[in-house]
């Protein structure tokens, strides 16, 4: 009797998570670079129409929206070259749980960078 | 009674073997998928550079997001350097944004139909947004003018 489904190795382990982190973010980026396209196509309408709408973004809820976003941008782009790595490095497959934690320390030390860079600035005093 | 057993990919009738009916990439479709599988990761390592470059040079330097109004946008679309990587960025992203979403599309959505009418929807934003990306890049006025007047805001030559 089995007592276990198969395929365990790979459900609910590193892999998945990843993979579904990596769905996740991608899904968020992409609607994000609709909206972002079409606010940055106001240069186009008038000075006037783009600087106020780019206004609007320069509030505390947007900065916190803004550096959520940051967090999926960088997990997607050092997950997605671990995905690299593990198709075209021999030894990816092998090592693609070492890679994982590797892109999570990078993905922490660069997010915490760049939130404490753009939350000063968008809540500092200006 | 003895059993002959034939070597791997003898091809005789009866070997036990599956028969080689299967075939990769058959039909229509050609190499599409394995294509769209390289230009993911072609594409992807790209835009890292890309975005990053993007995200440090518009919100980590100098006063940050308060230094982002039309005149900022004007100072760097002055410049053929930035009008190509954002014309760069444009297109990759929005290609590798839609094939993602066209495969996420193919995973979940069963119908044949819906599948076929969300992807219908999804190539139509792309389609618009990469054109009209483009577009402003190329058109793009540093002193735009309504009915002969000078728009307020905009950065005109000297009379």
């Amino acid at each position: 009797m089995p007592t276990k489904p198969a395929g365990t190795l790979y459900r609910g382990r590193e892999g998945m998570w990843s993979w579904v982190g990596h769905r996740i973010t991608g899904v968020v980026i992409f609607f994000f670079l609709l909206v972002h396209v079409l606010d940055t196509s106001l240069v186009r309408v008038s000075p006037e129409a783009y600087t106020a709408v780019i206004g609007a973004y320069k509030n505390p809820l947007m900065a916190l929206g803004e550096t959520g976003l940051v967090a999926a941008i960088v997990f997607h782009a050092f997950n997605g070259l671990r995905v690299i790595a593990i198709d075209f490095w021999k030894k990816g497959a092998k090592y693609q749980r070492q890679m994982l934690w590797t892109v999570l320390v990078l993905w922490l030390i660069v997010f915490v960078a760049f939130a404490i860079r753009h939350l000063s600035l968008a809540l500092g005093g200006h | 009674m003895t059993t002959d057993i034939q070597s791997p990919r003898s091809g005789k009738v009866g070997s036990g073997k599956i028969a080689p009916k299967y075939r990769r990439g058959a039909g229509s479709k050609g190499n599409f998928e394995m294509f769209a599988w390289l230009f993911m990761r072609l594409s992807g390592v790209v835009l890292v550079v890309l975005i990053f470059g993007h995200l440090f040079v518009n919100l980590m330097v100098g006063e940050g997001i308060h230094g982002i109004d039309f005149g900022f946008v004007a100072g760097k679309w002055a410049d053929p350097f930035w009008q190509f990587w954002d014309l760069a960025m444009l297109w990759l992203a929005m290609l590798h944004g839609t094939n993602g979403v066209r495969t996420i599309i193919n995973d979940y959505a069963e119908k044949d139909a819906t599948r076929f009418w969300l992807k219908v929807v999804l190539y139509a934003a792309t389609v618009v947004i990469v054109i009209l990306g483009t577009l402003v890049i190329f058109t793009f006025n540093p002193c735009p003018v309504a009915n002969g007047v000078q728009l307020p805001g905009g950065f005109c030559p000297a009379p």
